[in-house]
């Protein structure tokens, strides 16, 4: 699965017009303890660059910013109860499964290597 | 724009590799390893918090315990050398200027620790209610460090690492020492609701006393984001969230601390006033069912959706595993029990007032 990153942190996995949506493992280490996350429910429309829902640390909520449109298919119900499974493989563990809706979007997310390089500017 | 203050441990805690952050004018340590295992740490063994950033304003001379009275709603009539008291000061609305700590030194003689943010404020305040009062109003930020260990080992660790008998200090006493060629005050006091000492002295003393601490491998460095986590959990209040200009100390659920018997003091009518015919808000406490977590500004809701005040601080708690928060409330619903709402987001989450005190404190009395 080819993986794109927004610069918000997200990430997205994408298996056809099928897309994985979780936070990156830079954004994980920066947020520190994973507490709660608000997800959208099944069957809600996410649009490119807009919250779908929110990370939660100790200390301060983080809006999740959707990297595509599209359709949620599936949120991952396992992190309601274990919210700390982001912290644990925050790559694993995503957060929303969603239909693309348009995969041009993709093409205005980073791959791994200029993302890479942003986090590193970041730090 | 302003530039940002730094304590003399700020060097150490960018070496420590915290995550820094501005607080009250200064570039402050957050957290080292984490929130929850600094949180833990000083729950369950000994931390340490470099509180440099808290102000220091000493007060001596021939009034100076009327002048103190004058501005500080507890009251220091006639206590021994060596007692600390918590208090605010107030408008004459009753809003509070700053709460702070007064420690008597002697009996011409004040110590008063002020929160970070308001020094300048503060400093202004005082200076200027001192006409008529025979005193010398000393401000001593600048030249002060301070350092908070806190957790049920901090007695231990005060004593063998630092070899500063404390073992004789009561809850809410200090007392003033030569401790390496230095003086240093050291005070059974802190904001964690778990036995701990607070020590000032200079800053190269503050930094040599930080090295032992951590040298020690007893001690886990703590940021503030755990110093809020704790204070949080037992239910003090912050400055900014739970007390302000606008908020007054019988809203905060205060009262306790304003000594209405004594003779005049600023504010005292007010909140008399305030007292005799009830509050209009309090501050209380919120427990939620559900995981989402209310954060300082969100608003809270009746059941027939009106808005009727908002969060002050709230948290997933650490040591208590529940969502829960401090609010603002109207007085109406401030009765143990009462069903409300908190607006997180999009949704509406049904909470229930509680006690403030989510967490047992552990004093040492």
């Amino acid at each position: 699965m080819k993986i794109y990153y927004a610069p918000s942190h997200e990430y997205i996995k994408v298996d056809g017009n099928i897309g994985y949506i979780g936070i990156s493992d830079y954004a994980q280490k920066a947020l520190g303890n994973v507490v709660y996350v608000d997800m959208p429910e099944e069957g809600d429309e996410i649009a490119a660059g807009e919250d779908f829902g929110a990370i939660e640390s100790v200390k301060a909520a983080s809006d999740l910013i959707a990297p595509v449109s599209g359709t949620v298919v599936e949120v991952n119900e396992a992190l309601a109860d274990n919210p700390r499974l982001v912290n644990e493989d925050a790559m694993n563990n995503w957060i929303i499964k969603v239909e693309i809706s348009d995969p041009a979007e993709l093409d205005e997310l980073l791959d791994e290597e200029a993302y890479a390089k942003l986090c590193e500017a970041e730090h | 724009m302003d530039q940002m203050k730094k304590t003399c441990l700020h060097q150490r805690h960018v070496d420590l590799g915290a995550q820094m952050s501005p607080f009250g004018g200064f570039d402050m340590p957050i957290q080292y390893r984490g929130i929850v295992e600094e949180h833990n740490a000083v729950r369950n063994a000994c931390g340490v918090f470099d509180v440099s950033h808290m102000g220091e304003v000493d007060i001596k001379g021939p009034d100076a315990e009327k002048f103190v009275n004058y501005i500080f709603t507890n009251d220091v009539t006639g206590a021994p050398v060596g007692q600390c008291f918590y208090g605010m000061m107030l408008h004459p609305t009753g809003g509070v200027v700053d709460d702070l700590l007064v420690y008597k030194r002697a009996d011409d003689n004040f110590f008063l620790v002020i929160n970070a943010a308001n020094i300048d404020k503060d400093v202004d305040w005082i200076r200027s209610q001192r006409e008529g009062f025979d005193v010398e109003i000393d401000h001593l930020s600048d030249s002060l460090g301070e350092l908070a260990i806190q957790g049920p080992n901090a007695e231990k660790v005060v004593t063998e690492v630092l070899g500063i008998e404390c073992a004789d200090l009561a809850f809410y006493t200090f007392k003033e020492i030569t401790y390496k060629g230095k003086h240093v005050i050291i005070s059974r006091t802190g904001y964690t609701g778990e036995d701990g000492f607070e020590i000032y002295c200079d800053h190269d003393l503050t930094v040599e006393i930080w090295d032992m601490l951590l040298a020690s491998g007893q001690v886990e460095p703590c940021g503030l984001g755990c110093r809020d986590t704790l204070r949080f959990e037992v239910g003090l209040p912050l400055y900014g969230d739970e007390l302000s200009d606008e908020i007054t100390p019988v809203e905060a659920g205060l009262s306790m601390f304003v000594k209405l018997d004594k003779e005049n003091f600023i504010g005292k009518e007010a909140i008399a006033k305030q007292k005799a015919e009830g509050a209009r808000r309090k501050v209380v406490g919120l427990e939620l069912q559900d995981r989402a977590i209310p954060r300082h500004g969100y608003e809270v809701l009746n059941e027939n959706d009106e808005v009727i005040g908002e969060v002050t601080t709230g948290y997933h708690a650490i040591s208590v595993d529940k969502s829960i928060a401090m609010a603002l409330i109207d007085a109406a619903y401030a009765k143990l029990d009462t069903p409300v709402k908190i607006r997180i987001r999009r949704k509406t989450f049904p909470a229930v007032v509680v006690k403030k005190k989510f967490y047992k404190k552990s004093y040492k009395q």
